[in-house]
């Protein structure tokens, strides 16, 4: 087994050892336990008679489910950019406070194997939770309502990799800082990539150029908030995004929760780029690093 | 210096500066293979930086040094090391034979001798009876023992011991001392790195003293600390007392007279002279400088 691999998998144990997975997978079930709840209880409302007729009709109840599951699910997204930040922060920079990187690396492996050893088993973690979590609240939000969003293997992708690019920035940064510095300025780094998503819709709806180009360069230079964009058009039904544009309401596109169209092809090459160019950055950071 | 050609370790104006800071000053010296090199220092002497530039986690500013051969850091010279690092804490959700499993797969030790070498290191530490313990429920000093058996793990042939007895009590170091000759006594070299002297002279067949970032002194133990020298209690002797110069440098304090550089095997002629002289001898103390004397006396010297 390479070292990387042997990284990984200590990676992977460590996180199953310190409870980490099962605190995630609590807080999960509680979340899917109450979101299935609500969609429940809006599936009841809304089969109940108001002058003889249902509250809402069934394209209504789809609408208003999908919706409601695009808030759910940004809410879980949040969790999980938190988790990835948590859990990369301190995955260089604690083993170098502790000393069992100066005890690895004097083993023959190469600095960059312990760091995508770290990468690769935090990585698979992050994508498993997402898998695990998004089909969970799919089915449940399947069985309660009968809705079916229309691209759920497409959403995980985006979220996955929405998480990944949250981790490789933070992988980047826990080589040179301290476990709380490199978590905070990820975490920054995350929040304002989420409102330079929300500036470069401002900015296309109220045709203001300056406003736009900020958003997009924020979103290149920190890509979560584009592959989020992504997620959010996998959950919408195709009908719903006709309406919002038919209807002219080009502001609309700046609510974080409405995505008109996905990630064009060439951005998503981008943040192949962008990944690549940031763990090679890291692992040049983490070369230079003196233990 | 010992011949460099068969070292294990050797560095020529190996320094080290961190901005105006210079924690490894030109050290150069070499450590023959087979040897326990006590490599000693105050604290802030350099000792920690000098191992870690050996060992390649951290560059030298100039100079260079090699281990077994090679360019220290390099691969092939880290597949034959073992290292205890001085503050080191292993991962605590980790039983104590799943860090020594861990550290065998990254020291490519083949898998079907892994149970073997871990079984061996555990009971060379004395954790035999821990092994399936979490490192977390662990003491510090049984942590050391750890550490001291990761680092023993391979059958490599340099051992970097980084003050590895700090933690532990007396029988803990006694037992880290007769690992530490059973090292020596398989052929192994090992580097080790302390501040507590008597551990040292117990240990060690060489050392050098750093500070500063140089060193200020090296050699065998024996030839180091051969300011020898013997406390004589006598009386009647008078002014003939200074017919004895001739047996090294003469010191008078009431009763006794103290001769330094006199050899142990001529202790003897000196009390045969005393006596001739009309000397009565009331007590003969030999003195042997130790380790701390010496090393307090070069550190006088040098700061």
């Amino acid at each position: 087994m390479s070292a990387t691999l042997t990284i990984a998998g200590a990676t992977v144990r460590e996180a199953s050892r310190k409870k980490l997975v099962v605190a995630l997978a609590l807080i999960t079930v509680v979340g899917i336990a109450l979101t299935g709840f609500g969609f429940w209880r809006l599936t009841v409302l809304a089969h109940q008679l108001d002058r003889g007729a249902p509250r809402l009709d069934v394209a209504e109840l789809k609408t208003v489910t999908s919706q409601l599951l695009i808030v759910a699910m940004f809410a879980f997204s949040f969790v999980l950019a938190l988790s990835t930040v948590f859990m990369a922060a301190p995955s260089i920079a604690g083993e170098l406070e502790s000393g069992v990187a100066a005890a690895v690396l004097t083993r023959p492996i190469r600095r960059v194997q312990f760091l995508a050893g770290k990468w690769l088993g935090l990585a698979v973690l992050t994508a498993g939770y997402v898998v695990v979590a998004s089909s969970l609240e799919f089915l449940v939000v399947d069985l309660v309502t009968g809705y079916r969003p229309p691209h759920p293997l497409g959403f995980m992708a985006f979220l996955t990799g929405e998480a990944l690019v949250t981790l490789t920035l933070t992988t980047l940064l826990s080589t040179r800082m301290s476990s709380v510095t490199g978590g905070v300025v990820a975490l920054g780094g995350f929040m304002l990539a989420w409102m330079g998503g929300i500036a470069v819709a401002l900015g296309a709806a109220l045709n203001n150029h300056g406003v736009a180009t900020v958003g997009t360069l924020t979103r290149m230079i920190m890509p979560s908030d584009g592959l989020w964009r992504g997620a959010v058009y996998s959950l919408e039904p195709a009908a719903w995004i006709a309406g919002i544009l038919g209807s002219g309401r080009t502001q609309a596109a700046a609510n974080p929760f409405f995505a008109p169209s996905g990630p064009p092809v060439a951005y998503l090459l981008w943040v192949g780029v962008w990944a690549v160019a940031v763990f090679s950055a890291a692992s040049w950071s983490f070369r230079r690093r003196e233990i | 210096m010992p011949d460099a050609s068969d070292a294990a370790i050797v560095t020529t104006g190996l320094t080290k500066t961190y901005g105006s800071v210079t924690a490894v000053a030109g050290l150069s010296m070499a450590v023959p293979r087979g040897e326990v090199f006590g490599f000693l220092g105050p604290n802030g002497a350099g000792k920690t930086t000098a191992v870690k530039l050996l060992l390649g986690l951290a560059r030298p500013t100039s100079g260079s040094a090699t281990v077994l051969g090679a360019r220290a850091g390099d691969a092939s010279a880290r597949r034959r090391i073992g290292y205890l690092p001085e503050l080191f804490r292993y991962q605590v959700w980790l039983t104590a034979y799943e860090v020594l499993v861990l550290h065998c797969r990254l020291a490519r030790i083949p898998t079907s001798r892994t149970r073997a070498e871990v079984e061996r290191a555990l009971v060379t530490v004395g954790l035999a009876e821990r092994a399936h313990d979490r490192v977390g429920t662990f003491s510090k000093g049984m942590q050391q023992r750890l550490g001291l058996g990761v680092a023993l793990l391979g059958n490599p042939e340099v051992v970097f011991l980084d003050e590895p007895t700090s933690a532990l009590d007396p029988v803990g170091r006694k037992d880290v001392r007769d690992i530490i000759r059973n090292l020596r006594d398989r052929g192994m070299t090992v580097f080790l790195n302390s501040h507590l002297l008597g551990e040292v002279e117990q240990v060690c067949d060489r050392v050098a003293v750093v500070h500063h970032g140089s060193v200020i002194a090296s050699g065998q133990l024996d030839a180091l600390l051969s300011d020898s020298g013997v406390r004589v209690r006598v009386d009647g002797l008078g002014a003939a007392t200074g017919k004895l110069q001739r047996f090294g440098e003469l010191h008078r304090d009431g009763d006794w007279i103290s001769v330094d550089g006199v050899a142990l095997e001529t202790v003897p002629d000196l009390v045969a002279e005393i006596v001739a002289l009309g000397g009565r001898v009331y007590a003969v103390e030999p003195r042997h400088q130790s380790l701390e004397d010496r090393f307090m006396e070069l550190l006088g010297g040098e700061s």
